[in-house]
């Protein structure tokens, strides 16, 4: 077991190594550099190169990216020009309100997933079945965007139920109950937004994984023993079925960075992807190459966990 | 061994087993789901083609400063945005525009995937490893984070480099696929037996083993064609897609961004909304079909 993951984590290092360096090269491309939101404009350009000299702008590629990873890994990313802070603080009031809804979003999306995997197993071909199934059709084909625009008009506007903005009522005091009851609110339709549309994969797995089992001769064993249909069901196939999800747990983790970023600019909602669009147009680089850089880790971890779960379920995939 | 000469009777009519394009044509027949797809598709193609052909661009994106906001009306079928221009007109080229790239990226990605997959696939070893590790740091990148930030960094941007950048970042899932299925079919004993009589490598990957993955191809494609006319919107929903000169569907849905716009004046998003779901649903279910048809187990014709 150890060995898989220490080989994983080696496999890690070149991977980020070589993202920081596509990185820094796209952050070189882009227009401007970390001295132009800094000054002001009505300064000599013979003093601004004098300052680029001695900041190190005008060094080869190379010493510069070395100049950045070692400050990078020191935690020093850089000042973000628009806000006058170090990216690192300002990121660090985004994360956790990325980090929340994408955990409500996962936790929605398996009770969701789970219950309607179930009974479209269980019940194949009836009408509850075909229902599911029809979700499960549509669900693939709509694309998240459209999913979250058509729920904040309903659910937002049109029925007012939901707030259509923000991560929390304003006057609430940070740390009381209600705070966190008015932030859970604000996360509740983004985060089902984004689960409608991640259920799909798991609802579909789950309903064939189930179907598969019932064929099973462990199955006619169980029943031939006298094992009720609810025993059947939950103890001996739900555990054969469930392994599998529990491995796509890493993937869901790494699709749901995609989606956080249109979910929270359709809804305002004041989180890591807002921020980098947000940074994308007034052209804040140095906040656009941290978050890149950021959410390739993710990735990379993201991965990196399915593989090790998917090695302690299934024995016959783990590396020797 | 009097009559060798004498020719074996052949049996009069020979079970040919059909081929790829009628099976995937059969099962297209008998979903009847499909079918429909199909044939909405072929109507909003040529409408839109057929009907761009009339329209001019450059008057439909002018802006009409008398008519900001308009309801839908005779003059204008599904009323004017905040330009005043119409958003009928924007429809149809909209979508002329999204199903272009759409078709564009999925046929580059095509290409390269393909390339990729049958090279790495059939020679395997070295040259494997080195496309698969590539393949591998590709996967890791956060795809739209990166497609957005080479969007804002290329100094000419127009509809070519939009391609291009998606293109870059999205051909690794059709190279993985025809790589593992190139890894079965070299292993069969046509490929070997082709070897032995002579053909070059090249012969063998291109006139042999891709004819052979035809239909496979021709799934993935139809499935990635839906996925990126969705990335394609998505991206011009954010702002980062076309610019408002050429308009795409997410171009028109991106004015819902304005919550007014989004509370009280469906007549702007909502069509351009829904023509997206329901072209990628239709196409979704032809793919769906085709993938059906390509495994004998599912298939219903």
């Amino acid at each position: 077991m150890w060995k898989i993951i220490v080989r994983r984590l080696l496999i890690m290092i070149p991977q980020v190594f070589l993202l920081s360096i596509l990185v820094f090269l796209m952050a070189k491309a882009m227009p401007g550099d970390a001295l132009t939101g800094m000054l002001d404009p009505n300064i000599d350009p013979a003093a601004i190169e004098a300052m680029r000299e001695r900041l190190g702008l005008n060094d080869p590629w190379y010493i510069q990216y070395w100049n950045w990873i070692s400050n990078a890994v020191q935690g020093d990313l850089g000042q973000s020009f628009n806000f006058k802070m170090p990216v690192t603080e300002l990121i660090g009031q985004r994360l956790m309100n990325t980090v929340w809804l994408s955990l409500v979003t996962l936790v929605l999306t398996y009770l969701i997933a789970i219950p309607l995997g179930i009974i479209s197993g269980r019940f194949n071909d009836t009408w509850g079945d075909r229902l599911i199934t029809g979700y499960t059709y549509v669900g693939f084909a709509a694309p998240l965007f459209i999913v979250a625009l058509l729920m904040l008009w309903m659910f937002g506007f049109y029925f007012s139920w939901f707030p259509t903005g923000g991560s929390v009522a304003p006057g609430e005091v940070p740390g009381t109950f209600s705070y966190l009851l008015s932030k859970l609110y604000h996360m509740l339709l983004p985060a089902l937004s984004i689960a409608l549309i991640t259920t799909v994969g798991t609802v579909q797995y789950l309903r064939n994984e189930i179907i598969d089992m019932k064929q099973k001769d462990f199955i006619l064993t169980a029943r031939a023993k006298g094992a009720s249909e609810s025993r059947v069901y939950n103890r001996h196939i739900l555990r054969n079925s469930l392994l599998p999800i529990a491995a796509f747990f890493g993937y869901e983790l790494t699709g749901l960075i995609g989606g956080t970023i249109f979910v929270e600019s359709i809804f305002s909602y004041p989180g890591m992807g807002q921020l980098f669009l947000g940074s994308i147009v007034i052209r804040d680089f140095t906040v656009v190459t941290a978050l890149v850089l950021l959410y390739g880790i993710a990735t990379i971890i993201g991965s990196l966990l399915s593989d090790i779960i998917l090695s302690i379920v299934d024995p016959r995939i783990r590396i020797k | 061994m009097a009559k060798s000469g004498t020719e074996l009777p052949l049996p009069h009519n020979i079970d040919k087993s059909p081929s790829g394009w009628s099976i995937l044509w059969q099962e297209i027949i008998k979903d009847k789901l499909a079918l429909i797809s199909l044939i909405f598709l072929a109507v909003v193609i040529l409408g839109v083609f057929g009907t761009a052909l009339f329209l001019d661009q450059k008057e439909i994106v002018t802006v009409d400063l008398f008519a900001l906001y308009e309801k839908p009306s005779a003059r204008f079928w599904l009323g004017t945005d905040y330009g005043g221009r119409d958003v009928f007109g924007q429809l149809i080229i909209g979508t002329r525009n999204s199903l272009s790239i759409g078709i564009m990226v999925t046929v580059m990605t095509g290409a390269i995937g393909i390339l990729v997959g049958l090279v790495s696939g059939y020679f395997g070893g070295v040259i494997d490893n080195l496309f698969m590790r590539l393949v591998d740091f590709f996967m890791i990148l956060p795809m739209l984070m990166m497609v957005i930030a080479f969007v804002t960094a290329v100094p000419k941007y127009n509809t070519l480099t939009f391609s291009l950048i998606m293109t870059a970042f999205l051909w690794m899932g059709i190279a993985r696929l025809i790589r593992s299925k190139t890894l079965q079919e070299k292993e069969l004993e046509y490929v070997q037996a082709s070897r032995t009589l002579g053909s070059s490598h090249l012969k063998i990957i291109f006139k042999q083993v891709m004819p052979n993955l035809s239909s496979i191809i021709i799934v993935t494609m139809t499935l990635n064609l839906a996925a990126n006319i969705g990335l394609e919107s998505g991206l011009s929903f954010l702002g980062f897609g076309f610019p408002e000169s050429t308009p795409s569907l997410g171009t028109l849905v991106s004015y819902a961004r304005n919550p007014q716009t989004l509370e009280s004046r469906w007549w702007i998003w909502l069509p351009a909304s829904l023509l997206i779901l329901v072209l990628m649903l239709s196409i979704n279910n032809v793919g769906q079909a085709l993938k059906r048809a390509t495994d004998a187990r599912q298939r219903r014709g």
